[in-house]
């Protein structure tokens, strides 16, 4: 149990210095590094490699923005199983939907109600 | 000496490097921070509501939005991201907090043309390659199965 | 008249009659504070959107020029001003409010001292006898425009600057004054190729340095004939440089040199490399240089006001940071 919240931490923070590395070396802005990241995660779960993370790590690998990538594979290999092709494409947003509908709503109450700070 | 030429090169001792160690010690911490309250959080629903560990993700990741669009609101995220970096902006509160800034800033043009129009403005990047990444992906590897398994 | 390659010298006798100067909450609680005339309390300057706020900012500065002056505003013939904004819509949406003539200039951070030049010399060549010179930025406004939303958590530099909440105005007259506008120099675009917007300082310094050089070169003046020599906002990284590539040039300002974008802040308020923007150079130059050469304390003074011509299109194409400076000679007088 304490082991979780250990490797959640290790595993969390290390891939967020990659995504430091990535800005402070590179010179990516902000975006290129979260696309990358979400791509990774498509790519890394495309060999089943990114389950096993999770496996491990928990919420250290379902937090970063590179299981986006991976649970939008998911939803689509879900499908596609089922239904062929097409299913790809039925089931891309199957399993991101409550975060994408969350962060639609979340972020257009936070609109609605509060003002810019500056 | 200076010149035009060799303008790029001549001036790098004057500008400033960024801390690089600094940068990611501060990154992993607050980061790994979220990912423990992350891990925290789907614990609780667990314990609370019976869930598996795969149930709890969509709640854990609910619930961090919307912290993350609160905290936007309060004007308090800008500051933990000039703290930490890729650490607050790797996490999906980085996500969430790049959906509800755009929306909040552009409130002045109005719900429909600003908010709703500009919310996407820089999460949109990540969902459109996120899409098209998985899209690739999964034809791939579903191709690969389907001739592999007949 | 022309004086040099890229000069004017006043002859006719340009002066300012009085200036205003409006800042934000920050720049009250920097060093020179206590020089400005008014400070809105909160940056949303009693406006509903930041846009507002910059308007405010702009007309109160402008008004309140009018007011110190004493001259009715029937009697002005024209407003030379300018700011960041897209269309320079703070500009001319405070110029709705008057009913002079209005020219509308843009040369980004470097606008403060444009307008002033150009008012000088439409003064100087006696065709009017009242302009007023203004101009305004705001940090709201500047970020959403050039950067990102205010509240994204995105991590900026040590390079970066942070946009001046404030408006300067200066009404220009052929009206004797103590505090005359001697002559200017009129820069051109210098790229050196510098690309990253959050490092502006190091992209201006060659325009600024080339400007400097120019002046001198045209007036046949040497550094010691100023009690001080201003860049607009060239930052704690550009300001080294500036200094260096005059030094190679033969020309030392290290003793006479400062910089308007780290004159304002104090070093703990969080404003990375320093202060950039039009109110940059408009807040110091129309009020702590302006007092200081009143009271005698500063006799002539070159303010060089550095804009940096970008914009976030030509930036995400990849295109380098075309770059310009402006000087204007201010000087003490006697001639009241």
């Amino acid at each position: 149990m304490i082991m979780d919240f250990v490797w959640a931490f290790i595993v969390g923070g290390s891939i967020c210095v990659i995504g430091q590395l990535l800005l402070d070396i590179f010179k990516l802005t902000p975006a290129h590094v979260m696309s990358l990241f979400v791509v990774s995660g498509a790519v890394l779960d495309g060999f089943s490699l990114y389950d096993r993370l999770i496996e491990f790590a928990g919420a250290g690998a379902t937090v970063p923005i590179t299981s986006f990538g991976h649970s939008l594979l998911h939803g689509a290999m879900s499908q596609a199983e089922e239904h062929g092709f097409l299913g790809i494409a039925i089931g891309i947003f199957q399993l991101t939907s409550a975060g994408i509908a969350s962060a639609i709503l979340f972020g257009f109450i936070v609109a609605v109600i509060f003002k810019p700070k500056g | 000496m200076i010149t035009k030429d060799n303008y790029q090169q001549s001036i790098k001792p004057y500008q400033p490097k960024p801390n690089l160690i600094q940068n990611c010690i501060k990154a992993f911490v607050v980061g790994g921070l979220i990912c423990v309250v992350g891990q925290g959080l789907t614990v609780l629903y667990m314990e609370m509501f019976g869930f598996t560990a795969k149930e709890a993700g969509n709640p854990t990741i609910t619930t961090l939005i919307l912290i993350a669009a609160i905290l936007t609101g309060f004007g308090v995220y800008d500051k933990l991201g000039q703290f930490a970096g890729a650490g607050s902006a790797v996490p999906v509160t980085g996500f969430a907090n790049s959906i509800a800034s755009a929306a909040l800033e552009h409130k002045s043009e109005g719900l429909v043309l600003g908010v709703a129009t500009n919310m996407f403005k820089l999460a949109g990047s990540v969902i459109v390659f996120g899409t098209v990444a998985a899209y690739v992906v999964g034809l791939i590897r579903f191709t690969a199965q389907t001739i592999l398994g007949s | 008249m022309k004086q040099g390659k890229q000069s004017w010298l006043f002859q006719n006798g340009v002066y300012i009659i009085d200036t205003a100067t409006v800042s934000g909450p920050k720049e009250k609680q920097g060093p020179l504070g206590s020089t400005f005339d008014y400070s809105y309390e909160k940056l949303h300057c009693d406006g509903k959107t930041w846009e507002q706020a910059e308007q405010n900012l702009l007309s109160k500065a402008t008004n309140l020029c009018m007011e110190k002056s004493g001259i009715r505003e029937d009697a002005l013939d024209l407003i030379v001003s300018g700011d960041l904004l897209n269309q320079n819509v703070t500009s001319n949406y405070v110029a709705r409010d008057y009913s002079s003539s209005m020219l509308c200039v843009f040369g980004a951070c470097s606008t403060s001292m444009e307008s002033l030049a150009i008012a000088g010399s439409l003064i100087n060549s006696q065709d009017n006898q009242f302009a007023l010179a203004a101009t305004s930025s705001h940090y709201a406004t500047a970020e959403r425009q050039f950067r990102y939303p205010t509240e994204y958590g995105g991590q900026k530099p040590d390079t970066a600057t942070s946009t001046v909440t404030g408006a300067g105005a200066a009404l220009v007259s052929s009206q004797t004054s103590h505090i005359q506008v001697e002559g200017a120099t009129i820069g051109q675009v210098i790229d050196y190729g510098a690309q990253d917007p959050l490092d502006m300082g190091s992209a201006m310094a060659p325009a600024a340095a080339n400007t400097i050089l120019q002046h001198l070169t045209d007036f046949n003046r040497e550094v010691n004939d100023y009690d001080l020599i201003l860049t607009g906002d060239l930052s704690s990284v550009g300001t080294p440089i500036l200094k260096k590539i005059l030094y190679q040039s033969g020309v030392d300002i290290e003793t006479v040199h400062d910089d308007c974008g780290l004159m304002i802040y104090h070093q703990d308020q969080n404003i990375f490399a320093g202060g950039s923007g039009c109110a940059s150079s408009a807040l110091v130059a129309y009020g702590h240089v302006i007092q200081q050469l009143r009271s005698g304390n500063l006799n002539r003074v070159l303010v060089v006001a550095t804009g940096a011509l970008l914009n976030p299109t030509m930036m995400q194409q990849k295109e380098s940071i075309p770059c310009i400076a402006h000087g204007v000679v201010l000087k003490r007088s006697d001639a009241i």
